[in-house]
């Protein structure tokens, strides 16, 4: 993995911090190629991952780096899903299983739309989560996806309702089919360690947040850094700056002494701010 | 430990099962009368469960419910479970008629047991700060509030579920709009009369997508409401609530609080001379399990560190719950007594069978 992956907050009008400027970061992203020409900017200068949700419109995405291959070389997709908001949206429509039907492919893949119903009926997540991955990576075809996450949402809320097994059979899917390494988004990380250990996933790959202050570290900071120091994983840090309470240079520096930290995942708007984080996590990391 | 059963696998029943779940002190036992979710969570979690409400409370030894089923449902089983002598958290909106929403909270209190209503706004640390400045007088006398709420839930005409109808409890007015009554009613108490209330439908056929009122104190406090669900324009639901004082301002929503003051004053002391901005992140506590936000973790940890005997406050409790259910009903009532203006029937879809049949 690269030391630095870029985030997609910032072309769907996400920011913790202000709803005024959410909505002018939508206005501007609204034209996919003001969110390519960002993606240029980072590719220039050296981050060549992006981190990004299933959302419908990173699919505009893939089909320009799919067409333009020479000028890509190294782009990679770490996609992760699903888009939480298509599946609520679902459920409103069409309730718990009519939403579930409603992502089930219609599209002549017959043999999945079978392990689709036989799962229904006899209750067995693991033919649904298959089929509900396999329809995700449907907009990747082609472009590289080394490392394939399973969204926070999700993932919190299998693992306060305790089905494990999800995590497992996730995992499985990806490395079988995928020729991937799973990972996993979460907000609570030592929660979800020690339930990954306990299945016998060793080493996972885990993007949770890791800053200086704590900030949104679920389960206790002391838990976060005691997983990091004496245990095996491979850590993301986001969060890094705590929505903007620590200053860029600080946060780094001290996120450069962490151990067990792989890579950390950001989002920008500017070249500026994009070269300005690369050269400090090029100092720190150094 | 202690056993808590949870009624109603539904979106918000399947996150609060999530949380109350995550939460070591407390065993939870499910409950959903349709078999498909409960099936499947029984398969892979373990936990107990049941079909019927009655046979649960009957077999299990509970300290307290989570109601998160239709809202129709609401006041039938919270009595059930208060008589046993159960401490009750039901989803928002509490009861659909308010004398039922009064009787249920007397008779909780005449118990002394612990409620809590899902009225999560207020534990967003945006809307809490908003709270301590309005209690402070840094503003001065209140004389207008504008609470809006906006999001993208009805989009188009659609068939049929509960949500769809008004007298399932569904509709803009108990689903979004009852939050920023809510926080009115935190704020200045229940209003003394509704106005010019419209509630409207865009695409539902049974119910309102669109809600505006005007309440009055008899103070002289006003405030508008404007609530529409049928926004795409916006990604997810967003509050937000502007207070006028003759002091200053403060614009709430849930990423940050924004205080305008005239002048300093010693009730603020932290506070200067004009603008004033605190962000939600810097505002909340952290939960000790994250799913969706930290406030709907606060107020489910506030309600069973109660019921445990551990602390806790609860601040969304059935007495405060009647005020909203009680501002609502006499919306209704406003908007039933005005002369009615129709728009074009909207197209309603029917119901779609899927491959499966279901």
């Amino acid at each position: 993995m690269d030391k630095l992956l870029f985030g997609d907050n910032q072309f769907f009008g996400i920011n913790h911090m202000s709803e005024e400027k959410a909505r002018a970061q939508s206005m501007r992203f609204q034209n996919i190629e003001n969110v390519i020409s960002v993606l240029d900017a980072a590719y220039d200068e050296g981050v060549k991952t992006f981190m990004c949700t299933t959302h419908d419109r990173i699919a505009l995405v893939c089909d320009h780096v799919r067409a333009n291959p020479d000028k890509y070389p190294d782009f990679k997709f770490f996609p992760c899903m699903p888009y939480a908001h298509k599946y609520a949206n679902a459920v409103t429509d069409h309730g718990m299983m009519g939403a579930l039907t409603h992502f089930m492919p219609d599209d002549g893949l017959l043999k999945t739309a079978l392990r689709g119903s036989m799962s229904l009926a006899t209750k067995d997540i693991e033919g649904i989560i298959k089929i509900l991955v396999d329809v995700e990576m449907k907009m990747f075809q082609g472009v590289e996806t080394p490392v394939i996450f399973l969204q926070n949402v999700i993932v919190d809320l299998l693992l306060g309702m305790g089905m494990k097994d999800a995590f497992k059979i996730f995992h499985d899917h990806v490395l079988e089919n995928y020729d991937a390494e799973p990972g996993f988004i979460t907000m609570n990380m030592p929660m979800l360690f020690e339930t990954l250990d306990g299945l016998g996933i060793e080493n996972p790959i885990i993007c949770s947040n890791i800053n200086k202050i704590g900030f949104r570290t679920c389960g206790g900071f002391d838990r976060y850094k005691e997983i990091l120091e004496n245990e095996k994983l491979r850590a993301i840090a986001m969060s890094v700056y705590a929505s903007g309470a620590i200053a860029p240079r600080e946060a780094i520096e001290w996120l450069s002494q962490v151990p067990n930290i792989e890579s950390m995942v950001f989002g920008a708007s500017s070249r500026t701010n994009i070269r300005s984080t690369r050269e400090l996590v090029d100092e720190y990391f150094a | 430990m202690t056993k808590i059963g949870l009624v109603g696998l539904g979106k918000m029943g399947i996150s609060h099962f999530s949380i109350a779940n995550a939460d070591p002190r407390a065993e939870i036992i499910i409950c959903d009368a349709s078999g498909y979710m409960l099936d499947t969570i029984k398969k892979y979690t373990g936990c107990t469960a049941y079909k019927s409400f009655d046979t649960m409370l009957e077999k299990e030894d509970l300290a307290a419910v989570i109601i998160a089923t239709p809202s129709r449902l609401h006041a039938p089983m919270v009595r059930a479970a208060l008589e046993k002598g159960l401490h009750v958290f039901c989803e928002k909106p509490f009861c659909l008629d308010p004398a039922e929403s009064a009787a249920l909270a007397k008779l909780a209190a005449d118990k002394g047991l612990i409620t809590q209503v899902g009225y999560h706004y207020r534990y967003v640390g945006a809307f809490q700060e908003m709270k301590r400045i309005i209690d402070s007088g840094a503003i001065g006398t209140v004389t207008h509030i504008l609470a809006e709420a906006y999001g993208p839930v009805i989009l188009k005409p659609k068939g049929k579920t509960w949500r769809t109808d008004r007298a399932e409890g569904g509709g803009c007015l108990y689903d979004y709009a009852a939050h920023p009554i809510n926080l009115l009613n935190w704020y200045f108490g229940e209003p003394d009369r509704a106005d010019g209330t419209i509630l409207a439908p865009i695409f539902s056929a049974d119910t309102d997508d669109e809600v505006y009122s005007t309440l009055t104190w008899n103070d002289g406090t006003s405030a508008h409401v404007s609530v529409n669900w049928s926004d795409e324009s916006y990604r997810k639901m967003s509050t937000k609530i502007s207070i006028t004082g003759t002091k200053g301002r403060i614009n709430a929503d849930r990423q940050e609080c924004q205080t305008y003051l005239r002048e300093t004053t010693d009730a603020l002391p932290e506070y200067e001379q004009g603008w004033n901005v605190r962000y939600t992140t810097d505002l909340t506590q952290e939960v000790a399990f994250y799913l969706r936000g930290e406030e709907y973790s606060a107020q489910m940890y506030d309600f069973i560190s109660a019921v445990v005997g551990d602390g806790g406050n609860p601040v969304n409790d059935f007495a405060s719950a009647t005020q909203t259910d009680r501002t609502m009903a006499m919306m209704i009532t406003d908007h039933q007594s005005a002369p009615t203006t129709k728009r074009a029937a909207p197209l309603v879809a029917k119901k779609k069978r899927s491959w499966l049949g279901r």
